[in-house]
């Protein structure tokens, strides 16, 4: 099946992994891909466990399901690990993303078998620096986007940089804060996405 | 010129309402529809737009003072979902009789209950027999091309009927997804101005709308209403046509996707339809003849023309987002299987009852029963009618 | 699309009837006599009435009409025969009789 690339989000409502979601179709799409992006929808709860999703592809995308056989999986909130089956169908050669303190090692025994790649982010240290706030969906969706490749760092960074000053025009100051968060993701992930890329190859 | 944009079902559609920038919009808001008199209102805030937005506090209200503005002389809409369409039942039929073109945004949600806020097509399907137009679309972008064309077709002379543009709810209409915009002024030349023949606000040429009407005129008003409805369908296929020198984008009555040489066809509404239409270009490559007929206009139903379409064809998946509770199929397959027979269009035809309530409708599904019903039919046995998709048992 | 809506009767065919059965004028209820629903009617003694016009307000079918401030006689065309302006007249001035 080419719906493209598939990416799944786990989060709790109230942490942005619907927004993040949405805003990655909206940056994607200014690179010319066919996007989507949707959350899978229930009453809306502060703190209850949410799914949402994005294809992103060369092609029209026709698919109206959700996503069952991501490549990428992206966890917002780690003690979803334990209550959720974050890695159901994602890919073998696919990639987990999982908001934490701890090592892709410590992450790996509370997967139920998954083999693929891991990549870890404390998306709370970088937030709280760069924002001084926690804010997780903008150092998670960054770390999507460097681990997928699904578009250049650089557009990514230009068209945040667009979306931001958009949605943030009456509160300039927080622009920069949310630019830095961006750029201390890929700088913490980088080592790791060069790590795999040798693997790989 | 097309503008490229990406942006969601409900938002598609909240920008067509604010290029043809109607004179009314009652509203009360209903999940998963709120957004689009939220947008709307948003607008108007703005000043992209002077429309007339009415807050009212039920759904009832919001139908009738769209059906009390549409008579004063105002081109009027409204958008609900669910409970909300059905709280406006009476009213609607009313729109319908008093032949009022004014339109409606649905965005399709079961029926309670059990109480669920999620898609199916229960509601519009509800309101199959209140004398309206319906239109439902696969994507946001037919979302935004429908309702563009709402009011050409409803405000035609030949019709004068109130159109229900509806799509998907939470599937499209939160969805972000590519879409191509036309330009204000371009919709705006489209759809034109509105100027009624008769309405109540006209000074020295009073009317008098709705009044009570004896046997005697009822049923002869009603026959009226049909014919006015059945006028429709070549003023849908107009409207379409001009559509298409617009914008590029062709429609029908329904899409036919890859069914030349179809042996199975599978038949559905909504954005169900582009998921079968992937799983489509998969087993094509299998090498299987397999197709899908999208039904974009419910009413008036095209009997006929979807008759004419599958003759061809060795069976038919009829595929019902609604339960009828008739204990004989869903609205879908009762009214496809009465085509097939009027036509002496002797299929196989089976109806599924699918995605209730939200319930997600995969491409593996989709090939499921394209493989049951070839199973079946090369070893002679009757597929099983009336089928729950993916019903755990 | 304006039709003489006096044209239109119970026989009239579909084809025939008005979009809607919209009525292209207004007040069209005084064109239809409902004073042939009659079965008794009221009588108007002028030498009783003090012209106190509590009858007029509370007739159904606004038969009783009123011109500078003085009631008229009735307007039989349209009057149903109800007898409630018999019972609001305080002062015997109005009786209602058998048939039209």
């Amino acid at each position: 099946m080419n719906n493209g690339y598939e990416i799944r989000w786990h989060g709790r409502g109230g942490q942005g992994a619907k927004t993040a979601a949405l805003l990655l179709a909206d940056v994607a799409f200014q690179t010319g891909a066919y996007v989507q992006g949707f959350p899978e929808y229930g009453p809306e709860r502060m703190g209850a466990p949410i799914t949402a999703y994005n294809r992103i592809s060369q092609n029209q995308i026709r698919v109206h399901s959700n996503i069952y056989t991501p490549d990428l999986v992206v966890v917002v909130d780690e003690t979803l690990l334990e209550s959720v089956d974050v890695t159901a169908g994602l890919k073998e050669n696919g990639a987990l993303i999982v908001n934490t303190k701890r090592s892709a090692e410590e992450i790996r025994p509370l997967l139920k078998g998954y083999k693929g790649e891991i990549y870890t982010l404390d998306a709370r240290e970088i937030s709280v620096k760069a924002l001084g706030k926690y804010f997780p969906n903008s150092p998670m969706l960054a770390a999507a986007v460097a681990v997928s490749n699904v578009m250049g760092w650089s557009s990514f960074m230009h068209e945040m940089r667009a979306s931001y000053q958009h949605k943030f025009a009456k509160k300039p100051e927080v622009i920069d804060g949310n630019m830095k968060a961006l750029e201390m993701t890929y700088q913490a992930l980088e080592k790791d996405l060069k790590h795999n890329k040798k693997m790989s190859a | 010129m097309a503008r490229k944009d990406r942006m969601s079902g409900n938002e598609a559609v909240s920008y067509a309402i604010r290029q043809i920038n109607p004179d009314v919009m009652p509203a009360f808001p209903i999940t998963p529809s709120t957004e689009i008199p939220q947008m709307v209102s948003t607008y108007i805030a703005n000043g992209e737009m002077d429309t007339e937005f009415i807050p009212v506090e039920s759904e009832h209200s919001s139908m009738s003072a769209t059906i009390g503005a549409e008579a004063a002389g105002a081109r009027s809409l409204t958008a609900t979902s669910s409970a909300g369409l059905a709280l406006m039942w009476e009213e609607l039929l009313l729109a319908a009789s008093n032949r009022m073109p004014c339109a409606l945004a649905l965005v399709n949600r079961t029926l309670s209950g059990p109480i669920n806020i999620n898609c199916d097509h229960s509601d519009g399907m509800g309101a199959r027999d209140t004398g309206w137009i319906q239109i439902y679309a696969e994507n946001n972008q037919e979302a935004y091309d429908n309702f563009i064309q709402a009011y050409p077709i409803a405000e035609h002379a030949d019709v004068h009927l109130p159109i229900m543009i509806c799509q998907d709810g939470f599937i499209t209409s939160h969805a972000v997804e590519n879409i191509e915009l036309l330009e204000d002024d371009e919709v705006k030349n489209f759809v034109g101005t509105y100027e009624p023949e008769e309405y109540l606000l006209n000074p020295g040429k009073p009317i008098s709308v709705g009044p009570y009407s004896v046997s005697n005129y009822a049923m002869e008003a009603k026959k009226n209403q049909e014919i006015a409805l059945e006028n429709s369908k070549a003023v849908i296929l107009e409207v379409a046509k001009k559509f298409e020198a617009l914008s590029g984008r062709s429609y029908g009555l329904f899409e036919e996707y890859r069914t030349e040489d179809a042996e199975y066809i599978m038949l559905l509404i909504g954005s169900a339809a582009g998921t079968a239409k992937a799983a489509v270009d998969e087993l094509r490559e299998q090498g299987k003849k397999v197709g899908v007929l999208k039904l974009r206009v419910f009413r008036p139903f095209p009997a006929d023309e979807i008759a004419h379409a599958l003759r061809h064809c060795k069976a038919v998946a009829i595929m019902d987002r609604c339960e009828s509770y008739n204990g004989n199929g869903g609205p879908l397959g009762s009214e496809v299987t009465a085509a097939l027979f009027k036509n002496r269009v002797m299929i196989t035809a089976v109806n599924y009852i699918y995605g209730l309530a939200g319930r997600d409708f995969t491409v593996d599904h989709v090939k499921d029963i394209f493989a049951e019903m070839e199973d079946d039919l090369k070893n002679g046995r009757e597929t099983k009618q009336y089928q729950y998709v993916g019903l755990r048992k | 699309m304006r039709t003489d809506v006096k044209k239109i009767n119970e026989q009239s065919k579909h084809q025939e009837l008005t979009e809607g059965l919209m009525i292209f004028a207004g007040g069209t209820a005084k064109e239809f006599h409902t004073g042939e629903w009659r079965t008794s009617t009221p009588v108007f003694y002028a030498d009783k009435c003090k012209q106190c016009l509590l009858c007029a307000p509370v007739c159904p079918d606004g038969a009783i009409p009123v011109k500078d401030s003085k009631r008229d006689a009735f307007d039989l065309d349209h009057c149903k025969g109800c007898g409630i302006c018999e019972k609001a007249c305080p002062f015997g001035a109005i009786e209602m009789r058998e048939g039209r």
